[in-house]
């Protein structure tokens, strides 16, 4: 996405960008949709470039756009996995055993939380709770839930990731 | 107890998601008949159905509209709250992924009622799957002239725009909401203006709960009278979502009349976690302070809650067996407030932070007495004195765990019992 230390959007990204700006009274308020954009087309993280890519774009201060990745918990700012597991560890996951689903991950992959495997492959992190209590315990991997998982549910769900 | 499931009468039902299958359940007409409406009438209507809002502080929605200023030519926002972050929350997903109509059948009546041309139905980052199948409902509302320039043929236009969050707690207070909602942090706004007259984009707004806005669809359909005429009294009326998590046989989300007991709740999603006694629960998601055992008889609806120094909130019940360790519970949701506190308060910064620390003590085995009466002296200065009302959430379950649970904490201190063996839920024996 530099092109020559000039930033600019992979095109696909600026198109879909423009197609929501009727949506808004502001150019501002097509930020958070602009990063989500951008982090999926990046490879699941913002690197300093895609920020600054992101800002010139939208005509904001690159500073002002990283404040925004940095606040929440959805954006990143470091390489993460090609296949990111959000374990819910919060209240009603605990009473049902993410305890036990936290040293599954840490066997499974052989690493701790917020690091990724020596092959690039997966990364995981604790989570706050995902609206998903019915069905504890529970882990987002990429764009999906997976329920009511057991130790084995787990393993099978890692070994099924490319 | 036999009653009419309102709210939830098309979960399971994938016709619903259309126009055209939602309609077959007499999904619009309440749309028709608002149209008809003078929008004062409908602001009326709302307010004698008693309805409060389901999102967590129970306020009154027809009140919440009759502050949005009239007669301005002013653009105005409808904002509906689908952030659902509220731990041990699920309801508004449920509702969502199954009944998208129904949700925004009650944005674009609220809209009719204030005299706004859009909603931004604000989802947390996390519902990608509710995010595409309210897009695709929105899409086919469209297409059926439900949305956009002449709603169903009336002349008042109507958009509905789904704004994804990206993962904050925070963004579920209505003003931070309104900041992230604009492309900033969603750090909450000072207050007053509110958001009904200074909102989104500087415009007078309304933000109401995802179930809320269900609920204004089912009063327009069937009258003030019949919402009223369910639940406890005058102040707690209409159907409720309970959702229901942690040590029952059976989690869920279940409709009743709002004020169902709690024994009622736990008898019907199976009882207690292989007949393990009940130990504690949290009526109304991560904010509402623990009861006890001794305390199941209680009416779940926003009154009686009060009374007993809790609260409905957003009506999330995670139950807690005999085998769980308290202060662990509370330290669990300690380290979320710690977490989600948006820092821009000190007290609120400093104090979910500084009970996290002293829990983790305790619950670790290194804490003392001294601990616990440190902790009380820290929990009253959380909350009450910043921007917004995240510091006051943080301070609940940790003030009812010295309340009710002290002795029983003072007892385990003395006798250095901390940390408490964890009994696995998963039985690994045969595997290792």
């Amino acid at each position: 996405m530099s092109d020559g230390g000039r930033n600019s959007l992979p095109a696909e990204v600026a198109a879909e960008i423009e197609a929501l700006r009727p949506r808004y009274p502001t150019e501002e308020a097509l930020l958070l949709p602009a990063l989500h954009l951008m982090q999926k087309a990046a490879g699941g993280w913002l690197s300093q470039a895609s920020i600054a890519a992101v800002a010139e774009h939208l005509g904001l201060p690159p500073s002002k756009v990283a404040g925004v990745v940095s606040f929440y918990d959805m954006f990143h700012e470091h390489p993460v996995g090609r296949h990111r597991v959000r374990l819910c560890t919060n209240l009603s996951c605990q009473l049902r055993g993410s305890d036990q689903l936290m040293d599954v991950l840490r066997a499974e992959l052989g690493v701790g939380p917020g690091e990724v495997t020596g092959d690039g492959r997966c990364s995981w992190v604790e989570f706050e709770c995902l609206g998903s209590c019915d069905t504890a315990p529970m882990a987002m991997i990429d764009d999906d839930y997976h329920e009511n998982l057991t130790p084995d549910r787990l393993r099978a769900a890692l070994k099924g990731l490319d | 107890m036999a009653f009419e499931r309102v709210l939830t009468r098309n979960v399971g039902r994938a016709a619903a998601r259309t126009v055209r299958g939602y309609r077959e359940s007499g999904g619009y007409e309440a749309l028709g008949r608002a149209l008809k409406l003078d929008p004062g009438e409908i602001v009326e209507e709302v307010k004698r159905s008693g309805l409060r809002g389901r999102g967590g502080a129970g306020f009154p929605c027809g009140a919440k509209w009759g502050f949005v200023p009239r007669g301005t030519d002013r653009p105005k926002y409808i904002v509906c709250n689908a952030d659902e972050s509220e731990p041990g929350t699920f309801k508004d997903r449920l509702l969502m992924e199954h009944d998208p109509h129904q949700l925004i059948e009650g944005c674009v009546i609220a809209g009719r009622a204030v005299a706004a041309n859009t909603t931004y139905i604000y989802i947390r980052g996390e519902y990608t799957h509710a995010a595409r199948v309210l897009e695709e409902a929105i899409r086919d509302a469209y297409d059926q002239g439900v949305l956009g320039a002449s709603v169903l043929g009336s002349g008042f236009r109507h958009d509905v725009y789904v704004h994804r969050g990206a993962g904050a707690y925070i963004c579920g207070e209505e003003t931070g909401m309104l900041e992230s909602l604009e492309g900033k942090r969603g750090q909450p706004r000072v207050k007053p203006p509110f958001p009904a007259v200074v909102g989104a984009f500087g415009a007078p707004t309304v933000i109401n709960n995802v179930e809320t806005l269900c609920c204004v669809t089912h009063i327009l359909q069937r009258g003030s009278e019949w919402f009223k005429s369910i639940g406890t009294d005058e102040r707690n009326t209409g159907p409720k979502l309970y959702a229901i998590s942690g040590h029952v046989e059976r989690p869920g989300t279940y409709e009743y009349p709002i004020g169902v007991t709690f024994q009622e709740l736990l008898d019907g999603c199976g009882g207690m976690y292989r007949g393990r006694a009940l130990k504690a629960f949290i009526p109304g998601g991560a904010s509402a302070p623990m009861l006890t055992a001794a305390e199941s008889g209680i009416r779940m609806d926003f009154d009686n809650l009060a009374k007993a120094g809790s609260m409905l909130g957003s009506a999330a019940v995670i139950v807690m067996d005999e085998t769980t360790c308290v202060v662990r519970a509370a330290l669990r949701l300690a380290r979320f407030f710690a977490h989600e506190s948006c820092g821009q308060c000190t007290p609120c910064r400093e104090g979910t932070n500084w009970m996290r620390l002293v829990l983790e003590r305790i619950e670790s085995g290194h804490g003392s007495e001294a601990d616990l009466d440190l902790l009380a002296r820290v929990v009253p200065n959380v909350g009450g004195i910043s921007l917004c009302a995240l510091g006051d959430a943080a301070q609940g379950p940790v003030k009812s765990l010295i309340e009710k649970f002290g002795d029983e904490i003072r007892d385990n201190l003395r006798n250095r019992r901390y940390p408490l063996p964890r009994v696995p839920f998963f039985d690994l024996g045969a595997v290792a």
